[in-house]
């Protein structure tokens, strides 16, 4: 695992990588979401809106698995101090951010024919709601951190606080009173009926994908970025 | 007395967010990257280039 922590091994493999995930996850996303829109049957209670399962559930697990994955990626970056794994956080920032702020959206849309309202101050809508906030902290707090020279240490630490609040999120629907349902898939058991469980978790696949690929095209990005200024800053070291 | 909304309208409304919000982050993150490798190559070859 070490041995990818070397940029110039990282890059030969994100190269062929990118774009293979980017496209197989566009083609399995459409199949799964044209599954869910066209062949699913309505839900006895939800209607057809059961439909939007298949774009918020995904969203909903990678906007916490985006920040599980800057959590990780901080701990081995605070640990190991590979370079890398600091990029690799702020690569998980931006889709984190996106599939949060999707799945706060289409939530809030799934709710209004449902529950009779957009939104409801309660444990998982407000932890998630923190989610998308410390992803735009944290995203600021990088960008700063690169501009003005600082150790990548600060975000790192904060990519590991903010951790905190994926437990919370996971347990709110069970820790106080909601409008929104109890856990429907836990380990190895699913309250799902198998027509809607098999497209969702297609869809699960094809976001995933899609989310990795922007991580490795955002990593790319960022070490393009941090290798041209420092190229730069030598060039204008060495004409002073 | 319930209200009668159209389901439909909620889930084309879903699934246009959904769908428009991944693409957008699709194309935006490979440009950026494409974009920022150029620059770097740029720079690499010697001539001087800004952000």
């Amino acid at each position: 695992m070490h041995g990818f922590a070397n940029p110039k091994r990282f890059l030969a493999l994100a190269g062929w990588l990118t774009p293979l995930l980017l496209v197989s996850g566009f083609f399995v996303t459409a199949a799964a979401l044209y599954w869910g829109f066209t062949q699913v049957p309505p839900d006895r209670l939800m209607g057809e809106t059961v439909r939007i399962i298949f774009i918020h559930v995904p969203t909903a697990w990678l906007g916490m698995g985006g920040w599980t994955a800057i959590a990780i990626s901080s701990l081995v970056f605070l640990v190991w101090r590979h370079p890398l794994a600091a990029i690799a956080a702020r690569g998980a920032a931006v889709p984190g951010l996106v599939f949060t702020l999707v799945c706060l959206a289409t939530g809030s849309i799934w709710g209004r024919p449902t529950w009779g309202t957009w939104w409801v101050w309660d444990g998982r809508l407000t932890s998630m709601l923190v989610l998308a906030f410390l992803y735009i902290a944290y995203i600021a707090l990088a960008q700063a951190a690169q501009r003005e020279g600082v150790s990548a240490r600060i975000p790192a630490i904060f990519g590991l606080i903010g951790a905190i609040n994926i437990p919370i999120i996971n347990r709110s629907v069970v820790w106080w009173n909601s409008l929104h349902q109890p856990p429907s898939i836990t380990m190895g058991k699913s309250a799902i009926d198998g027509v809607f469980l098999a497209p969702l978790l297609f869809a699960v696949i094809g976001f995933s994908l899609i989310f990795g690929g922007v991580v490795l095209a955002r990593m790319r990005a960022l070490l393009a970025d941090i290798q041209a200024d420092a190229r730069l800053r030598r060039r204008a070291m060495e004409a002073d | 007395m319930r209200e009668a909304l159209d389901q439909w309208l909620f889930v084309y409304g879903a699934y246009a967010l959904g769908i428009g919000a991944t693409l957008a982050m699709m194309a935006w993150s490979w440009l950026a990257m494409k974009r920022a490798e150029a620059r770097r190559e740029k720079v690499r070859s010697g001539s001087r280039v800004g952000k």
